[in-house]
């Protein structure tokens, strides 16, 4: 078996350029979504507001400046295969230099200590998940995660008894209180099961799932469409204005669990959702 | 729906002339602070030192702007999440502030305030920082520079769009959804 040797020199570059890429130009999937939803939109002001967020999206990606001026904290997820060894140097650190060099011209969003709150200047550290995966490529999806949207996700440990109906009480009022808070239209992960670490990741794991794809489980698809129609049921709209056009999407990602719980976690993605995946080449 | 366009500084009939759900258009000088500007103002009033900006009949503009492209006097600078600045609010108003920029929900108390105190909430489109960006044709650093984004800066705005959401009247623009059963 041979061992394929990547230099940590190329991934930070692959990192840097997808990363400062997603900070100018929203990705495909989630546009397409959005101009659906501004035909079907009843509220007039809802429509505008989408209509809004259509054409600062153009002008962005036009001018090549940034979206949102919260380009947020990098989130890294890396698949790495078995068969992979990196070369000339530290990959936690390449990946930090990275970040580093795509937050240039960016705005600079993190804090060295949650009490201390120092600005770190340079958007550092990021937020890296490592899973080894069969094979000998890597895949790596960045996540520029705005914190609006943040702040009004929630995680709970419910009793199995809840079950189902448990659970989708609890994703509904995890969107009650975000109201406008999140910048809807939303992308709405869930995640179901596993322990309190792990249900926290699945639910960040459904924001970078394609937009609207379903699960493959027919069950968790069928909730994923449930949960949809709910949300946009609540009227909350585009900004909080009212309409239909709450969430554009609802993912639900679930792991085995302990006989004892139901864990949920609800992690939510704004109007800017900067999502975006590569793949290492030689 | 009709747009009505304001300039600042805002007068007591500006503010009472507008209702929850009006279209505006702001135009003139408003401050941009955020969480830790205003974490900064209140420890210096606690300690009774004056304020780095008057900020009678001004607006606040919750906003932590992207670094300025060359050429461009700002970078995208959307309104971040107004609910986190209401712990310091009521000493805003206290200074005199007649308006606050933002977007998402304040609490029942700052509602209140805002009805005392004669001064409107408006929400910004959130997210659509780069086109707000277009109605700033100015923008200074005041206070607090080493913040950096969150840094307390002067800013020249036209035209630029917002809509009513609290008003002098008790009136709120965004829908009450209950929550629990």
């Amino acid at each position: 078996m041979m061992i394929r040797q990547i230099s940590v020199n190329r991934v930070q570059d692959a990192v840097r350029d997808l990363l400062i890429e997603l900070a100018y130009r929203l990705p495909a999937d989630y546009l397409a979504a959005m101009h659906v939803a501004r035909e079907e939109e009843p509220s007039s002001l809802g429509g505008d507001i989408l209509t809004m967020l259509l054409d600062n999206a153009a002008y962005a990606e036009a001018e090549r400046i940034p979206t949102c001026q919260d380009t947020g904290m990098a989130i890294l997820f890396l698949e790495v295969g078995q068969d992979v060894h990196f070369c000339d140097g530290d990959l936690n650190q390449a990946l930090h230099a990275a970040v580093e060099e795509a937050y240039r011209d960016l705005r600079k969003s993190v804090v060295d200590d949650p009490l201390l709150r120092r600005n770190t200047g340079d958007n550092t550290p990021p937020i890296i998940h490592y899973e080894i995966v069969p094979g000998d490529q890597v895949h790596i999806t960045a996540l520029m995660k705005g914190f609006g949207a943040e702040l009004m996700s929630r995680l709970r440990m419910m009793p199995p008894s809840e079950g189902v109906e448990g659970v989708k009480r609890f994703v509904l009022e995890t969107v009650k209180l975000a109201g406008p808070n999140a910048c809807p239209p939303l992308i709405v992960g869930v995640g179901l099961g596993g322990s309190f670490d792990t249900v926290a990741l699945l639910a960040k794991k459904a924001l970078i799932r394609p937009l609207g794809e379903p699960n493959p489980q027919p069950h968790l698809a069928q909730l994923e469409r449930e949960l949809l129609e709910s949300i946009n049921d609540l009227d909350i709209g585009p900004q909080g204005f009212g309409g239909m056009t709450t969430a554009l999407a609802v993912h639900v990602e679930a792991y085995a669990t302990h006989i004892a719980a139901l864990p949920v976690a609800v992690n939510l993605n704004c109007s800017a959702p900067r999502v975006g995946k590569l793949r290492i080449e030689d | 729906m009709d747009t009505r366009s304001l300039t600042t500084p805002f007068t007591d009939d500006d503010v009472a002339s507008l209702r929850a759900g009006d279209l505006v258009r702001i135009s003139g000088v408003i401050y941009g602070a955020r969480d830790a500007a205003h974490g900064r103002m209140v420890e210096a009033l606690e300690r009774g030192e004056p304020q780095p900006v008057d900020l009678r009949g001004q607006v606040i503009y919750y906003v932590g702007p992207a670094p300025a492209k060359p050429g461009h006097v700002i970078g995208p600078a959307g309104p971040t999440t107004s609910g986190r600045m209401d712990p310091y609010t009521v000493q805003m108003l206290e200074q005199g502030v007649k308006g606050f920029i933002g977007k998402g929900y304040r609490s029942d108390a700052i509602k209140a305030a805002l009805v005392t105190y004669r001064a409107v909430y408006f929400a910004a489109v959130g997210g659509a920082a780069a086109l707000l960006a277009r109605h700033i044709t100015a923008s200074r650093v005041v206070a607090y520079p080493d913040l950096g984004p969150e840094a307390i800066r002067e800013l020249t705005v036209v035209d630029f769009p917002a809509i009513v959401v609290n008003d002098v009247w008790g009136g709120d623009a965004y829908k009450k959804l209950e929550v629990g059963d």
